[in-house]
């Protein structure tokens, strides 16, 4: 039953704006090849480069883990910084912990996890003060229900 | 509009392109990246004053096919490239950010209908 299933592992730099988003234009491409349709493809290349840029900003770089199947991406965004204060705050539009050579570069408007929510079909976030953070992604290639 | 027409109207230089036929639809103009993530549209044209690689990261995700750097802005040779390599437009013009969009949105780029 279960087709081709594809694993891909990426290593996220910490603070280096230059490579940031490397890992998620990766996978993008992957997914163009594999003929995935554009509305889904952008959907997943949205949130996870979204938690990859969250990542080299708040959590001193990380791993990605990225699993393809038949009908789904898994994207999984693991980093072993200060964890998320409080989640439900962080979760509104706009509110944001970033400094401002952050915002400098662009990011930093406290859209990170919004955007995450509002692309991905599933989104858990687990989080821990002091130990990291891992946010799962999960974006269906075909409409659900 | 045409990216050409584009071009025109904003008296802007064209840093790299591989097709000033394409068809533009609607705008966003922001400097905030994640701002730019959360407007979901086809056939967009970003204008932005921020310079960074994470620009062309941005319109690569959002499937942008074409950037306007806005008051004199020039990015780097290496934000060039790479906007190169991924088929996305580069264009840098003298004008800021709330006259270019009036321009363009004045000439009829107003993102309504298709």
């Amino acid at each position: 039953m279960a087709k081709s299933r594809m694993d891909l592992h990426y290593e996220i730099p910490a603070d280096d704006f230059a490579r940031a988003g490397e890992a998620s234009s990766s996978v993008k491409k992957i997914l163009v090849q594999l003929g995935i349709d554009p509305v889904r493809i952008k959907k997943a290349a949205i949130s996870m480069y979204e938690a990859e840029i969250n990542a080299v900003i708040h959590g001193g770089g990380g791993n990605a883990e990225v699993t393809i199947d038949a009908d789904k991406i898994v994207i999984r965004i693991i980093d072993s910084g200060p964890g998320i204060e409080d989640l439900e705050l962080a979760m509104q539009e706009g509110y944001t912990t970033a400094t401002d050579e952050i915002r400098e570069m662009g990011f930093g408007a406290g859209m990170g996890l919004p955007n995450m929510k509002r692309y991905a079909d599933e989104l858990d976030i687990q989080t821990e003060k002091g130990k990291g953070t891992v946010v799962t992604i999960v974006v269906y290639f075909h409409q659900q229900g | 509009m045409k990216l050409h027409e584009i071009a025109k109207i904003l008296d802007a230089e064209i840093l790299t392109c591989s097709d000033s036929d394409i068809e533009i639809m609607s705008a966003c103009g922001s400097d905030l990246m994640s701002d730019v993530m959360a407007f979901v549209k086809e056939n967009v044209l970003l204008l932005t004053g921020l310079v960074s690689p994470q620009v062309i990261r941005t319109a690569e995700m959002m499937d942008i096919r074409a950037v306007v750097f806005v008051r004199g802005k020039v990015p780097g040779n290496d934000i060039v490239r790479m906007a190169e390599e991924k088929g996305i437009a580069v264009l840098t013009t003298c004008e800021p950010m709330f006259i270019a969009c009036g321009k363009l949105y004045s000439a009829g780029l107003t993102g309504k209908g298709v």
